[in-house]
């Protein structure tokens, strides 16, 4: 399973290498929010300050849904979908190699809204060892369930405008649990959040888990 | 000799439609078989069921002396199908895509190169993005995938479709290369000139039934897991953890 994982990951990361499409378009999209929110709430400064970690997570959860947009519509070109069935990788591998890999441009589009807030909205990060693992445990929350449902939401000919309904009402306890996490963070009461923290883990595991245990009907289904 | 691919009574149904109702039909190892027949006929579907990627409805049906019902997807990673799509990831140059189908498939890497060589897409198009390439590159680089991933059983649907002459010549002789070496090949074609002078039998299909001039042989009493060239006789394993996934074709 992991080297299934590993070889899929391998796969869908140099897909991104080669189309940039994170690259080229999530990230300045990601941009673009902050900058609308910085534009929006900009007079009223307190507001903003208040809100960053909000508007963070908010950004990142709309970067998640094209993350898992893209990843999912690769596999319904030209008959790749039978391809992965014939393939004879492990359901789960794939599962665990296509979130591994929109996790890690996740990860990478939270370093740059990161430095987004910082210089956007002068946000000043803190309580680091708090904000690492939360990021770290949202991410894989955030891209295990995103796989999941839009492999749900692949078999669908109403996809594209499906996942987005589905999708974002799972992932509302990522966002409240998150924001809550870096707002304990930011104002350095790392331990107010920890509670959050513990969440967004079992979050994550609960969609891993999930993810194993279901992506063959998924896949059979799409 | 236990059949390559034994089909008996197989229906299909999709949607509800039979698409294939009630096929008989034994493949023997090594043989080259032709489906002809008009468009609709269940040529497509039959290729797929023998694939494992539809489900028999009723009947029964062996690929590699695995039912088709309960080892589906051990049938799946010891057959290649070449259908009307190409199955590959079009932002990736073909040598990422033929490598990467090898190595799902447990294939040396080195034969992704070979199977790129055979097909003529050594050089420049070997790191050409697939979504740059002609209909006929890019089922030069799908039959490539097939080559590499050295499957027992070859399933393909068309296989000339929009390949130049070269194209086609380099087909037929992979198909009669692959066939002495044991692969066993179902071809669907319209172009019979060219199918009928690779195929060692033709069968016709029409309505989801196929006439087939020479009589299925029995199917063995007792299902018996063997894989093509072992002896049911032995005290072989059973084929899904015996039978090697993947096929060498000289």
């Amino acid at each position: 399973m992991f080297r299934d994982a590993t070889l899929v990951a391998g796969k869908d990361l140099r897909l991104e290498l080669r189309s940039r499409v994170t690259a080229n378009q999530v990230a300045p999209f990601a941009l673009l929010i902050l900058i609308l929110f910085a534009f929006a709430l900009d007079p009223d400064r307190v507001v903003l300050d208040r809100v960053t970690p909000g508007l963070f997570w908010v950004a990142t959860v709309l970067c998640a849904l094209l993350a898992v947009q893209r990843a999912c519509s690769v596999e319904h070109a030209d008959g790749v979908l039978d391809a992965l069935r014939l393939s004879g990788l492990e359901p789960a591998g794939i599962f665990l190699g296509k979130a591994a890999a929109v996790a890690v441009q996740l990860l990478v589009l939270e370093v740059l809204l990161g430095l987004g807030v910082v210089v956007l909205y002068g946000a000043r990060l803190g309580g680091w060892l708090l904000l690492v693992p939360t990021a770290l445990a949202a991410t894989v929350g955030l891209a295990a369930a995103g796989c999941l449902y839009g492999m749900l939401a692949a078999g669908l000919r109403v996809r594209e405008t499906l996942l987005p309904l589905l999708l974002l009402p799972a992932l509302a306890p990522v966002l409240v649990a998150a924001t809550q996490a870096f707002e304990a963070a930011f104002q350095g009461v790392a331990g107010e959040g920890l509670r959050w923290l513990g969440l967004l883990t079992v979050f994550a595991a609960g969609y891993t888990a999930l993810g194993i245990g279901v992506f063959g009907v998924l896949l059979e289904d799409a | 000799m236990e059949a390559a691919v034994h089909l008996r009574g197989a229906v299909c149904l999709l949607g509800g439609f039979p698409a294939l109702a009630g096929v008989d039909l034994a493949v023997a190892p090594g043989e080259v078989l032709l489906l002809q027949g008009p468009n609709g006929a269940g040529k497509t579907t039959l290729l797929r069921l023998c694939a494992g990627l539809v489900p028999l409805s009723a009947g029964t049906g062996r690929v590699l002396g695995l039912d088709l019902r309960t080892e589906a997807r051990a049938v799946r990673r010891r057959v290649g199908l070449l259908g009307h799509t190409t199955g590959l990831y079009e932002d990736l140059t073909v040598a990422d895509n033929v490598r990467f189908w090898a190595r799902a498939a447990g294939a040396p890497t080195e034969d992704a190169s070979a199977a790129m060589a055979r097909l003529g897409l050594d050089g420049r198009l070997r790191d050409v993005t697939v979504g740059r390439l002609s209909a006929g590159q890019r089922r030069r680089a799908a039959f490539a995938v097939l080559l590499a991933r050295r499957p027992h059983v070859w399933l393909l649907d068309e296989p000339h479709a929009a390949l130049d002459q070269d194209g086609r010549d380099a087909v037929d002789h992979l198909v009669r290369q692959a066939a002495a070496s044991g692969v066993t090949v179902l071809l669907a074609s319209h172009e019979l000139d060219r199918a009928v002078a690779i195929a060692d039998r033709v069968v016709d299909v029409a309505g989801g039934a196929v006439s087939d001039p020479e009589p299925a042989p029995a199917a063995p009493a007792e299902p018996s897991g063997t894989a093509p060239g072992t002896d049911p006789g032995t005290d072989a394993d059973p084929a899904p953890e015996t039978a090697p996934e993947t096929a060498r074709v000289p």
